[in-house]
């Protein structure tokens, strides 16, 4: 199966810019479907980057994020060829991770 | 002879080395998991839980925001679709810790919360639900501080459904 997680890091000078999407309904809990009942809320919780062992940003999200989630952020102290890993996990207990190397 | 009765030992006595490796070599995966991977524990339920934006800013925060010039908050005037309103913040605040974003209207105001470690910048932006027109309010811990920034989305389609 392919990952939900799409990301891309790129280093330039000490910064390192990361863009993410992550594939997933977040589902608010608000909307009902065709037949007129509520759709569950279903959404990421916790979605973590990781750079040499310690977390360098977190996001705590509720179901107001908007569905398939996108999200940028920067850091210092990376260099091109870096892991850097991406990890979610959901209200429902599901999660996906992934491995990117820093370009 | 003797030699005929020590090889079913001798196989046990690998077998078990094998699956003791084995075991340790699966214990590293699951710990080296757990420790790469996003933790729901640390997810603030009762903050996203509060319906008014105070009292979501108190429960996440323990303390009052105080408006701020030098928090950023870019957001659209008007929002032709509410159920994905592109909202960045920054700042050049000093020893940002979190930033997290607010909207005033939705059933639950308290939408994103960001940790935000040293070296890490206090910039980020993301993709926001609004349930209607609605402020949008920033907020980023420096110094232990909270410092905010409103802004006002006109919403023309409402990102709630329903």
């Amino acid at each position: 199966m392919p990952s939900t997680i799409r990301v891309r890091a790129t280093a330039g000078g000490d910064t390192t810019e990361v863009q993410a999407l992550v594939q997933h309904p977040m589902d608010s809990g608000f909307v009902k479907d065709a037949s007129g009942n509520l759709i569950p809320p279903h959404h990421i919780e916790v979605l973590e980057f990781e750079h040499g062992g310690k977390a360098v940003f977190t996001a705590l999200w509720g179901p107001a994020v908007a569905k398939d989630p996108y999200v940028k952020f920067s850091f210092k102290g990376a260099q091109k060829g870096d892991d850097l890993t991406v990890s979610w996990v959901d209200n429902k207990g599901q999660s996906d991770s992934l491995v990117a190397k820093i370009q | 002879m003797a030699q005929h009765d020590n090889r079913p030992d001798r196989t046990r006595r690998l077998m078990l080395k094998g699956s003791l490796a084995g075991i340790g070599l699966s214990l590293t995966g699951l710990w080296q998991r757990a420790r790469a991977a996003a933790d729901a524990a640390i997810w603030p339920k009762d903050a996203f839980a509060q319906k008014a934006e105070a009292d979501a800013i108190k429960t996440l925060y323990g303390k009052d925001a105080e408006a701020s010039d030098q928090v950023k908050l870019d957001a659209p005037e008007i929002a032709e679709n509410g159920a994905v309103v592109p909202i960045a913040v920054s700042s050049a605040l000093p020893n940002v810790t979190s930033i997290a974003i607010l909207v005033s209207e939705n059933p639950n105001p308290l939408a994103a919360s960001y940790k935000i470690p040293a070296g890490t910048s206090a910039m980020v932006a993301n993709r926001l639900k609004m349930a209607k027109t609605s402020k949008v309010i920033a907020l980023v811990e420096s110094n232990g501080k909270i410092y905010s920034a409103t802004k006002e989305v006109k919403v023309t389609v409402g990102g709630c459904g329903g």
